[in-house]
């Protein structure tokens, strides 16, 4: 699916990166350890994850993710959408919990495996 | 490359928000030298690791890092408390953070053990009351 898709999918705005909404999406993750993150995750484009400080966005950069989707209706401030922009990460804000935004996507068809190293 | 590259960073120990500046400049300048991009991704994943613990432990310090043409090597020094007991730091789930880190997403006990799953080499000297220094290789 495309970020665009998670968009719809999840009822989301476009917090910024709105020229990359048609960027292809092949799995996902969700977590609010950021450790855990850097620890185990491999070749997931997406996370979701509830937690909003600067070290969320500077995670996802570091693994290469292309978007970040904040759930409960988080907002990051303008200097956490700048830095994403910067980095080319697409941030996303939904209504959605955790447990309800990871379900919507992995029914879709969105898995946790990453395509290379799963 | 025929000579070695050098980059110098500050890692400033004052701002939880600010850290991981470093490691994304760092990222950014193995990018521009056109390194494969699992090479970067380790070599970023270790250092921002090593940055998260200078700013959360050391009140900051210094990062060098060293481009040859089989490998990078990630200098960082700081001058903070050491580490009194190596081998326990090494283990995962062991962490002496304080619990309004871990409300940052970090503090897990996985700093270290991930610095050295992403690297080829890492070797930790440290002095309590001191500093630490930790050298770490990747490959490429």
């Amino acid at each position: 699916m495309t970020i665009k898709d998670i968009k719809n999918l999840l009822d989301a705005e476009v917090v910024c990166g709105e020229e990359s909404l048609d960027k292809e999406i092949h799995s996902a993750c969700g977590s609010d350890m950021m450790s855990d993150v850097l620890a185990y995750v491999k070749n997931q484009a997406v996370l979701l994850t509830g937690l909003l400080n600067a070290q969320v966005i500077r995670t996802a950069e570091m693994m290469d993710m292309i978007c970040v989707v904040f759930v409960r209706n988080k907002k990051p401030t303008p200097e956490m959408a700048e830095l994403a922009a910067e980095s080319g990460i697409v941030i996303l804000s939904s209504p959605k919990r955790m447990y309800e935004a990871c379900g919507i996507l992995y029914s879709n068809g969105l898995r946790g495996e990453g395509e290379i190293n799963g | 490359m025929a000579e070695s590259l050098y980059f110098e960073y500050p890692v400033d120990g004052e701002n939880f928000a600010s850290a991981g500046q470093a490691s994304t400049r760092v990222k950014r300048n193995l990018r521009e030298l056109g390194l494969d991009s699992e090479t970067i991704r380790r070599v970023s994943i270790a250092m921002y690791e090593g940055e998260i613990n200078m700013v959360i432990h050391a009140r900051g310090g210094v990062a060098k890092i060293e481009v040859t043409d089989s490998q990078i090597i990630i200098i960082l020094e700081d001058k903070g408390p050491g580490i009194a007991n190596i081998e326990q730091a090494m283990q995962e789930g062991f962490s002496t953070a304080p619990d309004d880190v871990r409300s940052l997403g970090f503090g897990a006990g996985m700093g270290l053990p991930n610095m050295k799953r992403y690297t080829d080499y890492m070797n930790i000297d440290s002095v309590v009351g001191e500093g630490t220094t930790i050298t770490m290789k990747v490959n490429y």
